[in-house]
């Protein structure tokens, strides 16, 4: 498996680390009650098709990143730096 | 036996090597199989399960039968394929699944049972008693099946892993791949050639077949011979592409061929990243079922014509033609040419072409059956009614061609059925950048072969913004293909579908009637297609029978599954570098060698390598050795490398609010120049970190984490800021292999520094958890006091260069002083004496509440982790809390992982009140304490428990206390 860094380019998924599924950039507020926060840290898709992941680069530049790949064919679609991503939320 | 004028075998080049003790001649460019089959060597192997003799079948790696050991020792290799063991002088090489012998095998009893050992009979029978399992069926079983042995040592042949990019991966260098790789290594592409064989040209050279006005064999020589000359193209000769995987990676193995050799890696496992792959992987020839079509000289008739084209070799002096295409009459002829002589060719087919040689042609008819128990002896052929017997020795089967779709199928391609060629092609796109070319896409002339490699590397360079160059193809043979598909021919024996696992078609046909119609059942059931074979001759021919059986067609019943590795590689290749030493990474510290050459043992603190103590004159054992460091820590002053601690250096306007948000406690109110404590959550509330944070400056932090969780929390500090707050300015740096960080702890710690710091130390200027930059002899450093041991003490950090020469004058200043160096054992001794938790408190499980750290969740901001922290059910008093513990009778001993329970309680789960941490002999206390978790443990200080440890068997009682067993005001921490 390959990803392309936005900073470094293609590199192979060795330099990288998983952490899961991008919820975990949108931290709910602290009294956005237990349901959000329940959701935020426990309750997480598992589709057959696309979903978005944070990888960290972390034998590269260090950056954090939002992956959309899909997991029925492996197809990566989309790697965006997860600082942009949070910027434009 | 050699053919005189035939053959690409160097006749001038004589090699010797021995089969079972015996030795044998052959000539450079013999593999195994060509040598043996020149002497006339008919059985070369024992089947799987029946222990039926066996010989050769093919001349590729698909070799189902002649499976056999190289070499001796450490070095031995089972399962090698003699098709593929290319002769060097002095192999060696043994038979397997024989005893005692390859003509007298034991085991042969099998066949005779066979009746009662068809597929599922080891499911069926060997059910009860269940204690049998493990002690008798299983070692019996294991030891009459199969292959190959382990030497079980250890490898000492060197494996190698390797990475290559390339604009296009060529697999296969037959017609097809070599077209390919000349189209796209003349337009300038970075071309990587694959070719599993030792020479490049695949079946034109065990074809007679012109390529323009050349052999087809001059003509691949010719082309491999400009390819050789293309800086732009990687040639990789035994090499086999294993596997086809996401975005354009592929797994490949190279192997050795020759003699073991100081400076080849036997094998090296490839990961080759290519933007495209032409698939030029070729064709299988399949064999036809028939009643005994397993006897050794039975073979594929492509394989036939190699050993004659390719190495000189006739595989038989009588040989039968049997086949349901027009490639069985091409056999024929060629035979015929050659002088072999033909005793008759089997068609399938009513309308068989007429002979083109000086042999008879049965249209219309089948092979039977054979005879000749120790090898061919006799054909019989039913030609309309009419049995016929024909004397051979050798029989040439073509049942028509699977194409190589293997690699297609890697990321869940599903082959698709062509009718016409009544074979499994590619499904297009199957794998992402990947076309199929030549033979293993369906085309099976040489002139069609050629045309699509070419065709396939102009899409490609189209595709990667390339320019082709117009195709050059050599005029080429176009012969038709015509078969007319037949898979099995009816009968009462057994007839063969897969030889590797010894599966007939009885074992399928019996499969379906116990309802495992399914393909894959099927192959669960039977063992068909499995192994390292992976259903290479196999697979199209069963799921044909499994059809036939179930009443369905071929394309409705579908095919099993072909997984990665195309052909078997072997563990030490995929771990290659892996054993030993280079299983992980070392991090040495830079007062390694000193630890070392003062008999320090060194033991692993993650990747790490850290002293467990200094030995000194007298002691026999490690505990006197941690004793008197304790002693001397608590007495004097010792010396600590704590280099390994992980240091990030954070800095930026915003650095202060961030370490607000990541740390529980408030650190924007830290005053440049101090010290403080934190603890770090995760979002869920536990513990994830702790340790201390220096405030170098308004923007200047330098964090402490623990050793193993460095990474850990880098990653997360990184994940807060771009993830969570990237609008914060702030940014980290790991340093903690920049720094050599020593602690001086003692009473006597501030005397020591202060000869070797040019300012000397006052406590106005450096109380307790005061930092900044110091001056050590010279060099500019920095130093903290903090402690983790409850002594007055220091950590002295300089740049990590002068670190070995700064653990030599502390220790020496040390032992001057009554002190010295100490190492983990005592270390972990004072911080339980002191009751400081690790991560065998904070095991991920525990709160900041649990250790008794809720105060240090400031009520005033957020951070991460708050939130669900106050969940009620992380609040609650009744939760296991930290406490100490020490043994009721001071000579008892507590021991970590133990389990608490009241008084009187009997040890059972439902009873359990919490465990034992961290334990320790505190020769400063004189008695055995400890740290653990106990329900409701703060309010139990003084309570006796029993404290039981099934697994080590042992228990005593044990008094509940604080956990901070000495010094709990800290007054030597300040004076």
């Amino acid at each position: 498996m390959r990803l392309t860094c936005p900073l470094c380019g293609e590199r192979d998924r060795r330099e990288f680390y998983y952490q899961g599924e991008a919820v975990a950039l949108h931290r709910p507020a602290p009294d956005a009650g237990e349901d959000a926060w329940e959701a935020y840290l426990h309750l997480r898709e598992n589709p057959a098709g696309l979903r978005r992941d944070l990888w960290h680069h972390e034998a590269g530049c260090g950056a954090w990143l939002v992956v959309t790949r899909n997991t029925s064919t492996h197809e990566v679609l989309d790697v965006v730096m997860a600082q942009d991503e949070r910027a434009g939320a | 036996m050699r053919i005189e004028g035939k053959g690409l075998v160097d006749r001038t080049r004589k090699l010797r090597f021995q089969f079972d003790g015996v030795g044998h001649n052959a000539f450079a460019g013999d593999t195994v199989a060509s040598a043996l089959l020149a002497k006339g060597q008919r059985i070369v192997a024992r089947s799987f399960k029946y222990h039926r003799p066996r010989g050769i079948m093919t001349a590729g790696s698909e070799e189902p039968n002649a499976l056999v050991t190289i070499g001796q020792g450490a070095a031995q290799e089972p399962n090698v394929r003699a098709t593929v063991q290319e002769i060097y002088d002095g192999l060696k090489v043994h038979s397997q699944n024989a005893w005692p012998s390859l003509g007298f095998d034991v085991l042969e009893v099998n066949d005779f049972a066979s009746p009662f050992l068809g597929a599922g009979f080891y499911y069926k029978t060997f059910m009860w008693p269940r204690s049998f399992w493990e002690r008798l069926y299983e070692p019996v079983i294991r030891r009459a099946a199969g292959l190959g042995a382990l030497s079980g040592q250890s490898v000492e042949e060197r494996y190698e892993k390797a990475y290559a990019f390339c604009d296009l991966l060529v697999v296969g260098a037959g017609p097809a791949g070599l077209m390919a790789a000349l189209t796209a290594g003349r337009a300038g592409a970075d071309v990587i050639l694959c070719e599993q064989d030792s020479v490049l040209g695949g079946r034109l050279h065990a074809e007679d077949f012109k390529v323009d006005a050349q052999s087809g064999s001059d003509w691949a020589m010719a082309a491999a011979a400009e390819l050789a000359g293309m800086s732009n193209v990687r040639i990789m000769t035994h090499t086999s592409v294993t596997g086809a995987y996401d975005q354009g990676t592929f797994g490949a193995l190279e192997r050795w061929p020759g003699a073991p050799h100081a400076g080849s890696p036997r094998e090296t496992f490839w990961r080759i990243a290519a933007r495209r792959c032409v698939l030029a992987a070729g064709a299988l020839e399949r064999q036809i079922a028939f009643a005994n079509n397993d006897r050794p000289g039975i073979m594929t008739a492509s394989a036939v014509r190699s050993y004659l084209h390719r190495f000189g070799v006739a595989a038989g002096t009588r040989v039968a033609v049997f086949g349901n295409n027009d490639d069985a009459h091409r056999t024929a002829r060629d035979l015929d040419a050659a002088g072999v002589e033909v005793v008759g060719l089997v068609d399938t087919r009513e309308d068989a072409p007429r002979a083109q040689g000086d042999f008879p042609v049965f249209a219309g008819a089948v092979v039977e059956n054979t005879r000749g128990r120790r090898g061919l002896k006799e054909v019989m052929v039913n030609a309309g009614g009419r049995i016929r017997r024909l004397e051979a020795d050798c029989l040439a089967v073509s049942g028509g061609w699977n194409p190589t779709v293997h690699l297609t199928c890697h990321m869940n391609g599903k082959p698709v059925w062509r009718e016409d060629i009544a074979s499994f092609v590619p499904q297009d796109g199957a794998v992402p950048g990947l076309i199929a070319a030549g033979a293993c896409a369906g085309d099976f002339s040489t002139l069609a072969c050629l045309k699509a490699g070419a065709e396939a590397a102009q899409a490609v360079l189209k595709d990667i913004g390339m320019k082709p160059k117009a195709a050059d193809v050599p005029d080429a043979e176009e012969s038709p293909y015509r078969i007319r598909p037949y898979w099995s021919v009816p009968g009462h024996d057994r007839a063969w579908l897969d030889f590797q696992n010894d599966v007939t078609v009885k074992d399928i046909a019996l499969a379906a009637r116990e309802n495992f119609r399914s393909v894959e059942h099927m192959k669960r059931y039977t063992t068909q297609g499995m192994a390292p074979d992976q259903g290479k001759n196999s697979n199209v021919a069963a799921l044909a029978v499994l059809a036939d059986v179930t009443g369905r067609g071929i394309p409705e019943t579908g095919t099993t599954t072909f997984r990665p590795p195309f052909t078997p590689v072997s563990i030490a290749a995929m771990g290659a570098g892996a054993q030993g030493m280079g299983f992980a990474p070392r991090r040495l510290t830079t007062s390694h060698a000193a630890s070392v050459a003062r008999g320090a043992p060194m033991i692993e603190a993650g990747l790490w390598y850290r002293p467990s103590y200094f030995p000194a004159p007298g002691e026999s054992t490690w505990l006197e050795a941690c004793n008197r460091e304790v002693t001397m820590v608590r007495s004097a002053v010792g010396i600590c490398d704590v280099s390994t601690l992980g240091k990030i250096d954070i800095q930026g306007p915003d650095a202060a609010a961030f370490l607000d948000f990541v740390y529980t406690n408030t650190f924007s109110t830290l005053k440049p120049g101090r010290v403080r404590y934190g603890l770090m959550l995760r979002e869920d509330g536990h513990v994830m970190d702790d340790g201390t944070t220096a405030r170098l400056g308004d923007t200047h932090f330098v964090m402490t984490t623990t050793t193993a969780a460095a990474g850990a929390v880098m990653r997360h500090l990184e994940f807060v800021h771009q993830g969570l707050r990237p609008d914060w300015d702030v940014r980290f740096t790991s340093v903690t292999e920049q720094w050599a960080q020593f602690a001086v702890a003692g009473p006597k710690s501030r005397d020591l520094l202060n000869g070797l710091l040019d300012q000397p130390l006052t406590d106005a200027d450096w109380p307790f958890m005061a930092c900044g930059p110091v001056q050590v002899a010279g060099v500019a450093g920095r130093l903290f006091r903090i402690s983790f041991s409850g002594e007055h003490a220091y950590e002295v950090a300089v740049p990590a260069r002068y670190g070995a020469s700064l653990f030599a004058v502390l220790v020496a200043r040390a032992e001057q002083m009554g002190g010295g160096a100490y190492g983990m054992e005592a270390l972990n001794v004072l911080r339980i004496e002191k009751g400081h938790i690790t991560h065998a408190e904070i095991h991920s499980a525990t709160t900041a509440f649990d250790v008794g750290f809720a105060r240090m969740v400031s009520a005033k901001k957020d951070c991460v982790g708050k939130t669900m922290a106050a969940r009620p059910g992380l609040m609650d008093e009744t939760r296991q809390q930290l406490v100490g513990l020490k043994p009721v009778d001071a000579t008892g001993m507590l021991t970590a992982g133990a389990h608490i329970f009241e008084r009187g309680a009997a040890a059972r789960r439902v009873n359990d009140q919490g465990y034992v941490t961290s334990v320790a002999h505190s020769p400063t206390l004189g008695h055995s304490i400890g740290l653990g978790f106990l329900a409701r443990g703060p309010a139990r200080h003084g309570e006796t428990v029993r404290v039981v440890d099934a697994v080590r068997g042992s228990e005593l009682l044990a008094t509940v206390c604080a956990p901070v067993f000495y010094d709990p005001e800290g007054g030597r921490v300040r004076g």
